[in-house]
């Protein structure tokens, strides 16, 4: 059996930017004694890449819990970045050291981390933190681009194992002023990996479906249940309806039927 | 001993904790948290004769205290349930209620004939949804429009029914008699109240709907009185549903009324809060000397 939400333990939240922060967790002491748990989930946060959490740092209002993608494991401390965009993550960032949150994870279909040959990891925002696990995990020669709007954040973590590191600002405060569609050049790579903003990746897919080369995307959607049942996360593909928490968040670009 | 058993519509549960329709699929995903033989029941994802994709948009929307929904009935249609789902359902020990939606007459009679030959134990004719012509909302407002298709399938259908009530009904009170008087078993209530949302930047509603529904901890106290209302105005047994978190709040639809209860949206906030509400519920029941739920059922 899985279990339910579950305790951690605030161990850094930290602001990397304007409504950006990045919160380490521990789990914590209950589940080490916790003789009903799985071994794997006493001694640490499980999680592949692409693979997301529900965090609840608050009882019931807001009444949801919030999904956020994991950003990093190690030794059993589950890293998240994440952004500031309505009161649960406000909530959130308000977090002190030792406070206690919930969890419930790790959910959702992650990246494929057979993948081959050289990769462009294509980032906007803090749609970088699946990427960034994704690239701690593999060894392949890899490129990340990183857009921001305005001030970069978390590039030490980003340039560790990557071979070139290509920023953009769209307000032109550091590296390249525009989007990152506009420095990528997608015939140098056998896969692109995506996350951020739904038009960002949109034009990814467009650009690269011309080079015949595949594009994984990490979605983002709201949630209520996380675990598949609510279906109010639910996005068209060529393949029918998929539920984002389940089948996703990861999928193929080119069979994403997106929203005009 | 505590006996949480409960005998309704000839169908005995082994606890009146019912999954509600909509927040728990068919059952596949929350079995991976807790053994679904811990439930009194589980009622299906709303069905209609034909599959549907559900509504485009947002589907899904936070408000204080509760969250408004627009999925639309996404589901594989009588067919697809019975080839599909049902043989999951029915290796799990509980009651399987069918949750069965239809925007006419017809399509009702069609699906509740079709699950006429299944496992199935009940069907809970859903005259309540909001969010599509076919969820039957229509059905579910004038009482005697409800009467009319009550009694039609009544006349078919060979499982228990039970009908479930829009709490955006005319006459909750005219609505309960009139299913009760058609031939209904029991009556579930409530469904998602009728609700709106703007986004002030866009100048748009939040939902292509327009209207969603809303459910969650806002409208318990208004279906509680809903319960309360209806269970003495009927001899049938009822199903009290809205808004439940815990098990105090499941002992409060019993102290109004209801034989069973449901718990809907709760299934999103913790995947074990179901089974979490039967264990409260028989440790309230010791703590409190009491033997049987008959004890406490609409004590006020």
């Amino acid at each position: 059996m899985k279990q339910g939400y579950r305790r951690g333990i605030v161990h850094t939240n930290i602001q990397l930017a304007t409504d950006v922060y990045e919160m380490k967790l521990m789990p914590h002491g209950d589940n080490n004694r916790d003789t009903s748990l799985r071994i794997e989930d006493r001694l640490g946060f499980q999680g592949n890449p692409g693979q997301f959490y529900m965090l609840r740092g608050w009882q019931l209002d807001p009444l949801l819990a919030r999904p956020i993608s994991i950003c990093n494991i190690s030794n059993g401390m589950v890293t998240f970045l994440y952004e500031v965009v309505g009161k649960g993550t406000r909530m959130m960032s308000e977090l002190k050291a030792g406070d206690t949150l919930e969890l419930l994870g790790p959910l959702g279909t992650g990246f494929d981390l057979e993948l081959g040959g050289r990769l462009a990891l294509i980032s906007g925002g803090a749609g970088m933190a699946p990427l960034i696990y994704l690239k701690n995990r593999l060894e392949n020669d890899m490129d990340f681009y990183c857009g921001f709007q305005s001030e970069p954040y978390y590039i030490d973590e980003i340039e560790k194992g990557v071979d070139n590191i290509y920023i953009t600002t769209e307000d032109g405060s550091a590296g390249h002023r525009g989007f990152v569609t506009e420095l990528f050049t997608p015939e140098r790579y056998d896969t692109v990996i995506t996350c951020g903003p739904t038009p960002m990746m949109k034009e990814i897919v467009k650009i690269c479906g011309k080079h015949d080369i595949p594009v994984y995307m990490s979605m983002e959607s709201h949630m209520a249940c996380g675990i598949g049942t609510c279906l109010g996360c639910t996005v068209e593909t060529t393949s029918g309806i998929l539920r984002v928490c389940r089948e996703g968040p990861v999928q193929l670009g080119k069979e994403v039927v997106f929203d005009d | 001993m505590i006996d949480m058993r409960i005998q309704i519509c000839g169908v005995e549960f082994k606890n009146p904790v019912i999954a509600a329709s909509g927040t728990f699929g068919f059952g596949r995903e929350n079995a991976e948290y807790f053994p679904l033989s811990k439930l009194g029941g589980i009622s299906s994802k709303g069905l209609t004769l034909n599959k549907k994709d559900g509504n485009r948009g947002t589907r899904i929307y936070e408000t204080a205290s509760g969250i408004m929904n627009s999925i639309g009935l996404q589901n594989p249609g009588i067919d697809g349930f019975i080839k599909d789902e049902l043989p999951f359902m029915e290796k799990q020990d509980t009651i399987i209620l069918a949750n069965v939606g239809g925007s006419t007459l017809d399509e009702y009679i069609v699906s509740v004939d079709k699950l006429n030959d299944t496992n199935i134990d009940m069907i809970e004719l859903n005259i309540s949804c909001p969010n599509v012509k076919e969820g039957g909302m229509a059905f579910g407002i004038k009482a005697k429009t409800a009467y009319e298709v009550v009694a039609a399938v009544r006349e078919i259908c060979r499982k228990p029914l039970i009908v479930k009530l829009s709490p955006n009904a005319e006459n909750m009170m005219e609505m309960a008699e009139s299913c009760a008087k058609a031939g209904a078993d029991g009556l579930s209530l409530v469904n998602t109240f009728n609700a709106l949302a703007i986004d002030i930047y866009s100048r748009k509603p939040v939902f292509n709907n327009i209207t969603a529904g809303l459910s969650g901890p806002c409208i318990k106290p208004i279906a509680l009185r809903m319960v309360y209302e209806v269970s003495k105005a009927v001899d049938i047994p009822i199903i009290g549903l809205g808004g439940i978190m815990d098990h105090e709040d499941a002992i409060e639809f019993i102290m109004a009324g209801a034989h069973c209860i449901q718990v809907g949206t709760a299934n999103f906030i913790e995947p074990t809060i179901s089974m979490d509400i039967v264990d409260g519920i028989a440790k309230f029941m010791k703590d409190e000397g009491i033997k049987s739920l008959d004890e406490i059922r609409g004590v006020i």
